[in-house]
């Protein structure tokens, strides 16, 4: 790595910046971006006009935002967004804490006015590094045309290496306007405070394998980190051998085969009672690129009482930040699972493997069919009717637990959903994106009926870009997560979370997509059958049963061995 | 307890808010923070003592860490170092007293660097005991203004903080327990 300021004077070529941006994008092997265009960007969107990278224009700046993050959670590339100053890239916003919680590699580029009008509140001005210094990993200003293509380049491997996150960079109209020199063969980058740790220390690897050989109760405890990393084959393979149950967090689904007899679904606040009861039961933790966020560990200071927990986590800060840990081992979870697996030696079923087959068959996840549609019976519909192949995504709610419960997942990066920001409105722009990055493959957003109307515009867009996603409604006519908890915890009073629908057919027909509509088990499987051969966006919508909870559930602040339902 | 945080980071704009942000975000407590430029132009030095036990101070060094402008962090606080605040106070001083507070600033080795008809500027520098007391002394004569620039530190002796060399809160070691 050259050091900054070293310009090499071969291969220079002189253009705008708008067109450095764009051969930068295209040099970091950018194809798809999704944006809104305004007063700022037009000198970007006039170089965008003739550059062969593929703009999606969504219909409001969130759904750009959030179908870079789908585009990204998908392909496991950097998603890129672009947003003019002021409110569009205000309207960025909500998209870009979303990537910051859930650590996804974006990159979100916004216009801003020009350099000598800064700080005098001129028209669409607002101070977006400002605004998004807590939700961003990083975030830049571009000043001056010389610092635009460096600043990429670090945007890009600041948001792809290391926990991934967004990165905002801020680009004054001027500087896109105005020509300056580029480089193609200059790689500079200046980020001396920036060196993620991969490898796990001999020391700490040493203390992980004396801990793992001693427990008698393991518990794997999985997460997002599994998918950022790519990890599933080496967490499939340390879980064999230790014959060691896996528990994943909502963001971990898919990074172990749910398949697997091994595997105990989701834990935490919607987690499944054995999943729960080995957590609290267990005498050692194995902590793989989780968090131990509040909606996994309920109250905190009873959490795993008997055990000792290993911690894996490429982000230092994750250790020790909730819950105290034994082992911590950060570094990238694939790594040092390559460097402990060697260390370690295959160990036989017992008791723990007996005490956990016999949870499973004592507190099954289940729910009673009753003659009305269930929405239980509408994942499992769409996992028969896709084969258990397609990619989810979901918005908020009720809906998005059954989807973690009822679909089983078997492949990483099949299940995208917003977990840490927790954001309605999510799953549609994220299935738009999902379905740019994979256009061969069948595309589901399971929504509720309250949260697709968060972005329920961008079936424009769906059909516009003629990118098949199929949108499952679970209409229960209700803000129905909202509702469980007025129902459970106040006293059945349904405060403001009845809705009032339109007739989701005709919006989608309106739009120019498909729309059907499902009130009945017999009609669930022609229906999907139709929506997934069909080459255009279909909506459906499932008239669903009105009160169904999402059980068991562990009550907010509660532990893990007291779960309701 | 109290610890001395030797930082170093890029001189870049945002530096001090990204910083100042995320001591308050994450509810750190700061109780001083100065920040200048350092040997180097294109880095600064701040000196942070924050309020908290171990486990405080593990997290705010991680999250410190993850800014990627922040380059080095220290604890000095176990060193040997030399520190350094300094103060301006200007006081009411009617000529009956004025004698007065002209000792209590040489006891101090304090400089006069303002001479009013009703007031008397001093400066003093020293470590944070020497100033309190300094702040004692001179409040009952009524303090009108003070000024304190917070606590710059260096260790003592061949050990250095800066990029090359010095005890590293390296962001890979974590407390066990
Ligand atoms: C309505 C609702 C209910 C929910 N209920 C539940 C629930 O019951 N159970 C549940 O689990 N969640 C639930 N969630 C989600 C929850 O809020 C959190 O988003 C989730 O638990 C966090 O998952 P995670 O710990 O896997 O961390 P993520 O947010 O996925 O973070 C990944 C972690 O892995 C680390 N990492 C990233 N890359 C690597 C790498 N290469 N190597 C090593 N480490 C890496 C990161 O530093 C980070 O610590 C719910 C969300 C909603 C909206
Ligand atoms: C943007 C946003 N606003 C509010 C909430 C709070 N909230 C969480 S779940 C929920 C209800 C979701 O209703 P719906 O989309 O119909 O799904 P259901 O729970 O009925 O499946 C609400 C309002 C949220 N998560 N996101």
């Amino acid at each position: 790595m050259k050091k900054s300021g070293e310009v090499q004077k071969s291969g220079d070529v002189n253009m705008s910046g708008a067109k450095i941006l764009v051969q930068c994008l295209k040099d970091q092997g950018v194809d798809t971006i999704f944006g809104y265009p305004g007063g700022q960007v037009i000198p970007i969107y006039d170089a965008l006009y003739d550059s062969d990278i593929k703009h999606i224009l969504t219909r409001h700046e969130q759904g750009a935002a959030h179908a870079a993050d789908g585009y990204a959670r998908a392909s496991g590339k950097v998603g890129v967004c672009l947003a003019t100053s002021g409110p569009g890239a205000t309207n960025l916003v909500t998209g870009i804490a979303n990537a910051y919680m859930d650590s996804v590699p974006m990159v979100a580029i916004t216009g801003q006015v020009p350099t000598a009008l800064l700080g005098r509140d001129t028209f669409q001005e607002v101070d977006i590094t400002g605004i998004t210094l807590p939700v961003t990993k990083h975030n830049y200003m571009v000043k001056d045309i010389s610092e635009l293509a460096r600043t990429i380049r670090e945007a890009f491997h600041i948001a792809s290496t290391g926990r991934p996150g967004p990165v905002l960079v801020d680009i004054p109209s001027d500087v896109s306007r105005s020509a300056g020199d580029y480089d193609i063969s200059d790689d500079a980058m200046s980020l001396p405070g920036y060196r993620p740790v991969l490898e796990g220390t001999e020391e700490q690897l040493n203390r992980a394998v004396a801990a793992i050989l001693e427990s008698e109760r393991p518990v794997i405890y999985s997460g997002g980190g599994i998918v950022n990393a790519g990890a599933h084959e080496e967490l499939k393979q340390l879980a064999e051998m230790l014959v060691a149950p896996v528990a994943s967090t909502l963001m971990g689904m898919g990074g172990f085969p749910g398949d697997h007899p091994l595997f105990l679904g989701m834990l935490g606040m919607h987690g499944s009672k054995y999943a729960n009861y080995a957590i609290c039961e267990c005498d050692l933790i194995i902590a793989l690129g989780a968090r131990f966020s509040d909606r996994v560990t309920g109250k905190v200071d009873e959490f795993a009482p008997h055990a000792r927990i290993i911690h894996v986590d490429i982000d230092p800060a994750e250790i020790s930040k909730n819950v105290r840990v034994n082992i911590p081992i950060p570094g990238d979870v694939k790594t040092v699972l390559q460097q402990l697996l060697p260390r370690l030696a295959a160990k036989l079923p017992g008791a723990w493997q007996d005490r956990i087959a016999a949870w499973k068959k004592e507190y099954p996840i289940n729910y009673e069919e009753n003659g009305t549609l269930k929405p239980q019976q509408v994942i499992r519909g769409i996992y028969n009717a896709t084969g258990g192949r397609a990619r989810i995504t979901t918005e908020v709610g009720q809906h998005q637990m059954w989807t973690a419960h009822y679909y089983t997942f078997t492949r990483p990066r099949t299940f995208i959903t917003s977990g840490g920001l927790g954001t309605m409105g999510y799953g549609f722009p994220a299935a738009i994106g999902v379905q740019a990055a994979c256009p061969d493959e069948t595309v589901f957003d399971i929504a509720g009926d309250g949260s697709i109307q968060m972005n329920i515009q961008e079936l424009a867009t769906a059909v516009n870009y003629e990118l098949p996603v199929n949108v499952a409604i679970l209409n229960n006519g209700f803000l129905g997560m909202v509702r469980q908890w007025q129902e459970l915890f106040w006293n059945r009073r349904y405060s403001n979370t009845e809705l009032f629908n339109p007739d989701f057919v005709k919006v989608a027909e309106a739009y120019g997509a498909e729309g059907i509509r499902v009130d009945k088990y017999t009609q669930l499987a022609p229906a999907l059958e139709q929506a997934i051969a069909s080459s255009k966006p279909v909506m459906i919508d499932f008239v669903i049963e009105r009160e169904e909870n999402v059980l068991p559930m562990v009550p907010p602040g509660g532990t893990l061995n007291n779960m309701l339902g | 307890m109290r610890h001395t945080l030797a930082v170093l980071v890029e001189n870049t704009p945002g530096v001090l808010a990204r910083v100042a942000g995320l001591f308050s975000r994450r509810g750190f407590n700061i109780d001083s923070l100065a920040v200048g430029r350092t040997e180097n132009p294109d880095l600064s030095r701040m000196t942070i003592v924050v309020e908290g036990d171990d486990r405080i101070l593990e997290q705010v060094t991680k999250q410190l860490y993850k800014l990627i402008d922040v380059i080095k962090i220290s604890d000095i606080t176990a060193d040997e170092y030399v520190d350094r605040e300094l103060v301006l106070i200007k006081v009411s001083s009617d000529p009956a007293h004025r004698g007065e507070i002209i000792q209590v600033a040489d006891i101090f080795r304090a400089r006069i660097v303002d001479l009013g008809r009703k007031t008397i500027t001093l400066e003093c520098t020293g470590n944070d005991g020497k100033i309190n007391a300094f702040e004692e002394s001179l409040r009952p004569y009524g303090i009108k203004e003070l000024v304190r620039t917070g606590k710059i530190a260096v260790l003592r002796g061949l050990k250095y903080t800066n990029l090359e060399s010095g005890t590293d809160l390296s962001s890979n070691k974590t407390e066990n327990v």
